[in-house]
């Protein structure tokens, strides 16, 4: 670990004016991943901006009938909010799926969306990675892809010394909800404040794999809006992974269903949490049969490429992702009176 | 044949000695040695997997305050003896594996100490290396003997000729993963180099004081008079802290580069992946042949491992199929790959662990192809005599274990294919064994002192009760209160204890204990003098040649695979196990579900995945790197027999601490090839292997 300058400014502004200054700055929230990356070498901050008292942990009811998360809510603070448990299921069943409750105690819903994608090579500094050091090629590709992506990466298998190459997932469970929730994202930063769609707040690698959201430096979640849904609405997120608990996931699968409409979002295939926007449009106004979910998906995953590597790649992804979306349709289905 | 000690404190579930210590966090472990203004060690590793380090820059990492010494293999001690090259840190620029230390940075404090190591600039003259294990490689070898010196190949009979002539015969490969160790206390060690008396004090987490202090004399050329090892606790070992490893050295070298400064050194959890030992990885080519009522006429096993190109360590995987069956052709054999990967080492119950995965799947699968049930099969293949030795059993009771497993189990009623909603269930048996073992060395001294008995012994407690129960067996053989016994351990200044390891340590050191104890009421009678004190060896107790000791037991397991996923979660795992006498069933318990809870996550998540093209474990965290965890499993219930064996020693035990882990990975792929009808033959069983066989 690289000793850095720690500052505990007094209010949102300043502490975005700090790490606007410094070009090498990072805010600190529940710091349940950027410590660790601390301790491991991964991020070498010169100063570390503790964000965590300043910005609102009330979750409060929008004038809609949205919510509206305060950005130092934690995760456990969320998932156990009876609005949200009550009205979105979905993202209450995310935030549990998460981590250890003593993670999800420190970890907030400014921060969660914003841990960094996971990949062993990302984390591991005596390997090559363009995210960690751009340029230097991506170790993971043909090597232990178990966690990588199939979604988002270029048609063809990627060269591993291409310096855009990065097949890493963004591992947040919350996020994948989020997505399929349509959740708005309000941010302040140097620029002023806005609000970002949700599901545009995470990018794919594209020419610069070091970037994981369209956040500019030194720009600051303040709250995360969640959208009022319609009566009726049902929504469910499940987690398919290779332990029972405390694993993030090989793929999960946040959906939500009202009347006619469906919304799809993916974890653990891309980049970015993935809504199947292609599936979701196959399936718009028809019903949810089983055939139909399989067909939805294969159009979806058509694209898909599975990635070759250590222990047979990770092309078991494509078939689990449309099986667990099946089977999140189906009990979400079934469950109607 | 011995008489038993009459049990009166032996059989008493007593809490730990040592609980409330552990508990309350005041019991001290190696790295929190309160020493006087210690030091910190921060080891760098080697980020190539051959070759040779052709500069060491330190300039940048030396300026950094508080940085007190920086040792490279240019600048490092010579050593007494570098005969053994896992031992041999910075002795030489070579690089054998990546990870392999090639500095150490000694600092004010562990921060500094870990930066600086960072800082310090390693260039390497690489070379191509080679750390790919596979079955048809052209240099694999038979190493002279495997592991605990047992023979490299065995043979008797014909089992091609039965091969081919018999009514049903199957041949399968099975492979187990890469394993490693990973007890909740990392590798660490205080230690403290005093110049002027020459004496060298080593606070060291391992499972033997005394192995580990004649490892250190031989390599730093130290006579045992110069040399304290001290250890109470042991936050786990599971073989890993059995014999040293590099890490006690780089320790011990670095309080050698700073006489009169007790330096701290702790593995990281990535730096185990390394440093630590591991399990090798192992592939089993098992023929079985049979008749049409299952009788078993030729069993064999080829194994083929993997061994570091600088130490060989050959796991004795073939070992169990010599014994565990009866049949009159019979063939076993290692070969290993001496490739360019970290030294393996012993991992929970080496050569049984990975040897009673293949052949009691392999039996599973012959049941399934004659058509018997799988516990009827184990019982046709009853031996009356131990196959290899031809010697009688000292007591063997797999066959209880298996009836009284299957009633208590449910196995008559087992479901086959059953769907229980989303899920698919089915019921999954193996055998387990473990060889009873004692060592040939151990010492105890007795003394009576303020009233009680007091022995001393240089045994250790990796968590696993001894400092409860070597209690109870002096009390016994004394005939006295276990509340008036005092038994120490862990300080090489109590008399030599053999290593804990292969299960043995209650033997040994009871053992011991017992000679000591009935030399002290031979000497003193029963109303002894303060002070009066004997010592007693393990070499003076009885010992039988005449059977074949071994511990047995049955492992059940109810597996549900999720029918859309394939996510396997296990309700239930029931051992039922013949290990002799127990002397605590609260310890017992807890080694017995302890191994078959390791042995459950070998099944389904343990893997050090090899990245062979950088030469290392991928996942080298506990992040990546899955143990199980209580979500997987409902209820794991460890049970035993009343068993006496009059031959294994005088306690009539058998050693509890490895065979839980034996055939629970085994049992857990039978199962979920009942649920699924997916046969699963690499470990671990994951839901990627079973989807294409889902509905």
């Amino acid at each position: 670990m690289k000793p850095f300058a720690f500052a505990r400014p007094g209010d949102v502004a300043e502490a975005v004016r700090e790490v606007a200054a410094e070009p090498n700055a990072v805010f600190l929230a529940g710091g349940t991943n950027l410590v660790d990356h601390l301790r491991l070498g991964v991020a070498r901050p010169e100063l570390v901006v503790d964000v965590r008292t300043l910005t609102s942990r009330e979750i409060t009811d929008l004038d809609d009938g949205g919510l509206r998360l305060g950005a130092a809510s934690t995760n456990s603070e969320v998932a156990a909010d009876r609005r949200v448990w009550e009205r979105y299921p979905v993202l209450a069943q995310a935030l549990l799926a998460g981590a250890t409750g003593q993670l999800r105690n420190m970890a907030t819903t400014g921060g969660n969306p914003l841990q960094r994608t996971r990949c062993p090579y990302f984390q591991d500094v005596t390997t090559p990675c363009n995210k960690r050091e751009p340029g230097t090629g991506c170790s993971a590709v043909g090597g232990y892809v178990r966690y990588h992506a199939i979604l988002g990466t270029p048609g063809a298998l990627p060269d591993p010394t291409a310096p855009e190459t990065c097949i890493a997932t963004h591992p947040s469970d919350m996020a994948v909800a989020l997505a399929a929730l349509d959740a708005r994202v309000h941010t302040i930063g140097p620029a002023g404040v806005r609000t970002i769609p949700f599901v545009d707040l995470h990018r794919l690698p594209g020419d610069d794999p070091s970037r994981d959201t369209v956040l500019e430096h030194g720009e600051l979640i303040t709250a995360i809006d969640l959208p009022p849904l319609p009566e009726g609405t049902r929504s469910a997120y499940r987690k398919v992974r290779d332990r029972a608990s405390y694993a993030f996931a090989l793929v999960s699968v946040a959906a939500v269903v009202d009347d006619g409409d469906v919304r799809i979002a993916l974890g653990g295939v891309a980049h970015k949490p993935w809504r199947a926007s292609r599936a979701e449009e196959i399936l718009r106004g028809g019903p949810l049969t089983e055939h139909a979910v399989r067909a939805a998906m294969d159009a979806e995953l058509a694209a898909a490429q599975p990635q070759p590597g250590v222990e047979s790649g990770n092309g078991f992804k494509i078939p689990l992702v449309a099986r667990t979306v099946a089977a999140t349709l189906r009990g979400l289905t079934e469950e109607q009176p | 044949m011995t008489d038993l000690l009459e049990p009166r404190a032996i059989g008493q579930a007593l809490v730990r000695r040592d609980g409330e210590a552990k508990v309350r966090g005041t019991a001290t472990y190696a790295y929190e040695t309160p020493v006087e203004d210690p030091a910190y060690c921060h080891p760098v590793q080697a980020t190539i997997a051959r070759g040779r380090v052709t500069a060491v820059d330190t300039t940048a990492a030396a300026a950094l305050d508080g940085v007190l010494r920086i040792l490279t293999p240019f600048d490092a001690e010579r050593l007494a003896s570098t005969e053994d090259a896992e031992y041999a840190v910075l002795q030489s620029p070579e690089i054998a594996f990546r990870g392999q230390l090639v500095g150490v940075v000694i600092a004010e404090t562990s921060e500094v100490a870990r930066q600086a190591a960072d800082a310090v600039v390693v260039t390497y003259a690489e070379q191509e290396h080679d750390s790919t294990l596979a079955v048809d490689r052209d240099d694999l070898y038979a190493p002279e003997q495997v592991n605990a010196g047992h023979e490299t190949d065995t043979a008797e009979g014909d089992v091609a000729a039965a091969m081919a002539t018999a009514e049903v015969s199957i041949e399968r490969t099975y492979s187990t993963a890469m394993y490693h160790n990973n007890p909740l206390e990392p590798h660490a060690t205080t230690a403290l180099w005093d110049a002027d008396a020459q004496f060298l004090t080593l606070w060291d987490s391992t499972q033997g004081v005394h192995p580990d202090r004649a490892a250190v004399c031989e390599v730093f050329g130290l006579d045992q008079e110069q040399v304290r090892v001290v250890c109470p606790y042991v936050g786990g070992g599971f073989g890993s802290k059995g014999r040293p490893h590099a890490n006690v050295m780089l320790a011990a070298m670095a309080a050698r580069a700073l006489p009169g400064r007790p330096v701290k050194l702790a593995l990281t959890r990535q730096q185990m992946f390394f440093l630590a030992g591991y399990r090798t990885p192992t592939i089993q080519q098992l023929q079985l042949a049979a008749d049409r009522r299952g009788r078993l006429q030729a069993i064999a096993i080829d194994v083929v491992e993997q061994t570091s190109r600088i130490k060989e360590f050959a796991e004795q995987t073939g070992v169990p199929t010599r014994m565990m069956y009866a049949a009159p052709n019979r063939r076993s054999t290692h070969r290993l790959a001496a490739l360019d990967v970290p030294v393996p080492s012993w991992f929970r119950a080496p050569g049984e662990c990975p040897g009673m995965f293949g052949p009691e799947v392999a039996m599973d699968e012959l049941a399934e192809e004659l058509g018997i049930d799988p516990v009827e099969l184990r019982i046709r293949n009853e031996p009356e005599v131990d196959p290899e030795t031809k010697k009688p059993w000292s007591s063997r009771n797999l066959v209880r274990c298996l009836r009284e497993g299957a009633e208590r189990f449910g196995w008559a009623d087992r479901p086959r294919g059953r769907r229980d909603g989303d899920w698919l269930v089915g019921y999954g048996v193996a055998s387990s064994v473990y060889p009873t073992m004692r060592q040939a060395t151990s010492t105890a001294t007795l003394r009576f002192e303020d009233g009680r008995y007091v022995a001393e012994i240089g045994a250790a407690d990796l968590g696993t009760g001894a400092w409860t129960i070597l209690p109870q067996i002096t009390a016994d053989a004394l005939d006295v209160d276990v509340a008036d016994v005092e038994v120490r351990i862990g300080d090489t200044r109590y008399p030599t204890a053999s290593v804990a390891g292969g299960s043995s340590g209650t033997n040994t050191w009871g053992s011991a204990l017992v000679v000591a104890a009935r030399a002290f009421r031979d000497k003193f009678g029963g109303s002894p003098a303060d002070g009066d004190e004997v010592s007693g060896d393990v070499d003076q107790a009885a010992k039988d040649d005449a059977h074949a000791p071994y511990a047995f037991g049955a492992q059940f397991v109810e597996a549900r695979v999720h029918a859309d996923t394939g996510e396997i979660r296990l309700p239930r795992l029931l051992g039922v196990f013949g290990v002799g006498r127990v002397v605590n069933p609260r310890t017992a318990r807890s080694q017995l579900i302890g191994g078959m809870t390791m042995g459950l996550s070998m099944a389904l998540h343990e893997n050090s995945v090899w990245d062979p093209r950088i030469g290392q474990v991928a996942n080298h965290d506990l992040a990546e790197y899955h143990i199980t965890v209580n979500a997987d499993v409902g209820e794991i219930e460890a049970l035993w027999i009343d068993e006496h064996d009059p031959y294994v020693n005088v306690m009539g035990t058998k050693g509890i601490g490895e065979i839980g882990i034996t055939g629970t990975a085994a049992a857990v792929v039978n199962a979920v090839h009942a649920a699924t009808g997916v046969r699963v033959r690499d470990l671990p069983v994951t839901l990627d292997k079973l989807l294409p066989g889902l509905p």
